[in-house]
């Protein structure tokens, strides 16, 4: 609040306002949330901005290299790169933001119970200790190799993998948030548990999990190329950005743009994430607060 | 004698499985619309206390004995549970820190509506009801500052808040722990003249913790002066100031620095008080005592009348005899 009024009409600007306001002057953010924005618009609008149906086969445009028409070429069945990517990133960004959600949902659940109801802690918490002794990577190989590759399938592997070490987060922040006042002064007035925990110790206690859900979004985009890569990922013709470089791949020396402009999406799509997450960081960090 | 709204009775708390214990045999009762003092320096027992009438004693921290009887009914024998159902309706505390007790991230006005909406209200009655009982605790512009977050809210206006949530609760008994310690002292003034106008016009039974004797001064009818976790002296606050008659009430009233009095060193009592596992075995005031006798290290003195309504647990008032049977509380 910049300036002093004396009247008494206070305008109620409520914490998420503070992080809001906070946020929009840090610069990682403000780059992060555009490029995210940018390619989220492209996925959404995707079927109105594709020059080229994704999936149309022609053998006579085979692996023709960037041009006029076909911006960023075309691979080995004669489809075009650019209106691939575009449909790719919506199968991209969709894996990506319903492993975050699910990791979030999860994750939350799992911490905030291990966290706030100590008995429960030592049980939930070595499993979890055991699912991180794996890397994550390969947790979500044997996991999908189990499931078989769908899109459903790859989100789950992935959602799997990236649980434990939501939880740990959320677990250590509900740690601390419910060693705080307002939390003996809830249950001074005869709050449940179960109230505290949803309405009091959770609300106060998601900072940390926000950041690190920009993380597993941009980490599971990886994760799905990577798995794409191994053909563990959604199943072809379906483009994902994975999947178009994994088709590329036994071009690469004749026709480089086919896994090229799939690998400068996953770039940019990562960048952008990861820029955001630092934004965001930055700004809810409670060591940052003043 | 009316029905005391809240009866203790020989509460002994005790940490690691009742090897050391905090509270020792404290006893007492608040009669309905009594406001009772309990003074005591840090690590006197004070929250502890407080804690213990609300059932929210630390992990561990045991009640080892003891019966706490809120109007008629022990609520010590009940099933954390049924406390529980207690806390917010029958009972409501006042914490100390106003900066840390509310939750950040939540309208004022919500946390007021909350506990309302306990009682059965449905949720634009509890909001209308906020601001009425935000008119009560004198907080300007209430219609606008229901909508306000903590951190908008200077300690004074938190504070206030705080009493809202309390008023709100309705409760038979309030804790106030320390509600003015954290603030500053004009600040205090205001929230010590809110709590005794609000007292005074809702009858309500208050216990009011602190360890400052001008506050006590200002709003107690009786006193309790703890000491180590033991009961030194109950007395009506006029007697506690006029004729104390356990030597740390005096000297504690001997410290109290007069504002026109002779310049020079502070009196101070001297020592510390003895750390918890340390206790002696007699009386605990014992070591800092200038009347000690050897009888007083032997056992702890019990509780006794010296006066209708003054007791003291000293040996010193009786001659350094066993108490007669009459004059135990």
């Amino acid at each position: 609040m910049s300036s002093v009024t004396l009247d008494s009409a206070v305008a109620s600007h409520g914490p998420t306002w503070h992080v809001a306001s906070r946020l929009l002057h840090n610069r990682s953010f403000v780059i992060g949330a555009g490029l995210v924005l940018t390619i989220a618009l492209l996925a959404v609008f995707a079927s109105g901005l594709a020059p080229f149906d994704p999936l149309r086969n022609s053998f006579r445009t085979r692996l023709r290299p960037p041009d006029a028409t076909y911006w960023f070429g075309t691979d080995h069945f004669g489809r075009d790169i650019l209106s691939r990517v575009l449909f790719g990133a919506r199968i991209s960004l969709t894996i990506g933001l319903l492993t975050a959600l699910a990791t979030g949902i999860a994750g939350t659940l799992i911490g905030a119970t291990a966290g706030f109801f100590r008995s429960l802690d030592n049980p939930v918490m070595r499993l979890m200790d055991a699912l991180m002794a794996f890397p994550a990577i390969l947790l979500a190989i044997a996991v999908a190799a189990v499931l078989g590759a769908s899109v459903p399938n790859v989100i789950i592997a992935l959602a799997i993998a990236t649980t434990p070490h939501t939880a740990r987060i959320v677990r250590a922040s509900v740690l601390v948030v419910r060693e705080h006042e307002f939390v003996e002064a809830a249950r001074a007035l005869g709050a449940t548990e179960l109230r505290i925990l949803f309405r009091h110790v959770l609300p106060n206690a998601l900072g940390p999990l926000i950041v690190r859900l920009t993380y597993v979004f941009a980490t599971a985009i990886l994760a799905e190329a990577a798995l794409s890569f191994i053909g563990l990922g959604p199943p072809p013709p379906a483009p994902s950005f994975g999947s178009i470089i994994a088709q590329g791949r036994d071009f690469i020396a004749e026709a480089p743009w086919v896994t090229i402009f799939p690998g400068l999406a996953i770039i940019v799509s990562v960048l952008g994430l990861n820029l955001l997450g630092d934004g965001l960081r930055d700004v809810l960090d409670p060591r940052m607060r003043t | 004698m009316v029905r005391p709204i809240l009866e203790i009775k020989n509460l002994t708390t005790a940490l690691a499985g009742g090897a050391i214990t905090i509270l020792e045999d404290i006893s007492f009762s608040l009669e309905p619309g009594e406001v009772l003092g309990v003074v005591g320096e840090s690590g006197s027992g004070k929250s502890m206390l407080a804690l213990s009438m609300m059932g929210l004693l630390p992990k561990a921290v045991r009640r080892t004995a003891g019966r706490i009887v809120l109007d008629g009914e022990d609520l010590a024998g009940l099933p954390p549970d049924r406390w529980r159902e207690k806390r917010g309706i029958d009972l409501a505390m006042i914490f100390q820190e106003p900066m840390t007790a509310l939750n950040p991230v939540m309208r004022v006005g919500d946390q007021v509506a909350e506990v309302l909406r306990r009682r059965g209200l449905t949720a634009t009655k509890a909001r209308q009801e906020a601001v009425g009982l935000f008119t009560k605790v004198e907080i300007p512009a209430p219609e606008q500052r229901v909508a306000a977050y903590p951190h908008e809210l200077s300690g004074g206006m938190r504070q206030r808040v705080m009493i809202a949530i309390a008023l709100a609760a309705n409760p038979k008994v309030l804790i106030a722990d320390e509600p003015t310690t954290a603030l500053d002292v004009t600040v205090q003034a205001q929230i010590l003249d809110l709590l005794r106008k609000l007292q005074k016009e809702r009858g309500l039974s208050l216990v009011f913790i602190t360890h400052d004797l001008g506050v006590i001064a200002e709003i107690a009818d009786r006193v309790l002066v703890l000491y180590a976790g033991r009961v030194a002296e109950i007395a009506p606050v006029r007697t506690i100031f006029d004729n104390p008659r356990h030597p740390y009430t005096r000297a504690l009233l001997a410290s109290i620095p007069e504002i026109n009095g002779p310049r020079g060193r502070l009196v101070t009592i001297e020592g510390a008080v003895p750390s918890i596992g340390a206790m002696p075995k007699g009386c605990r005031y014992g070591p800092r005592c200038p009347l000690r006798r050897d009888i007083c290290e032997q056992e702890p003195p019990q509780l006794g009348r010296v006066s209708p309504d003054q007791a003291v647990a000293c040996m010193e008032p009786f001659g350094f005899a066993r108490l007669p049977e009459e004059a135990l509380v």
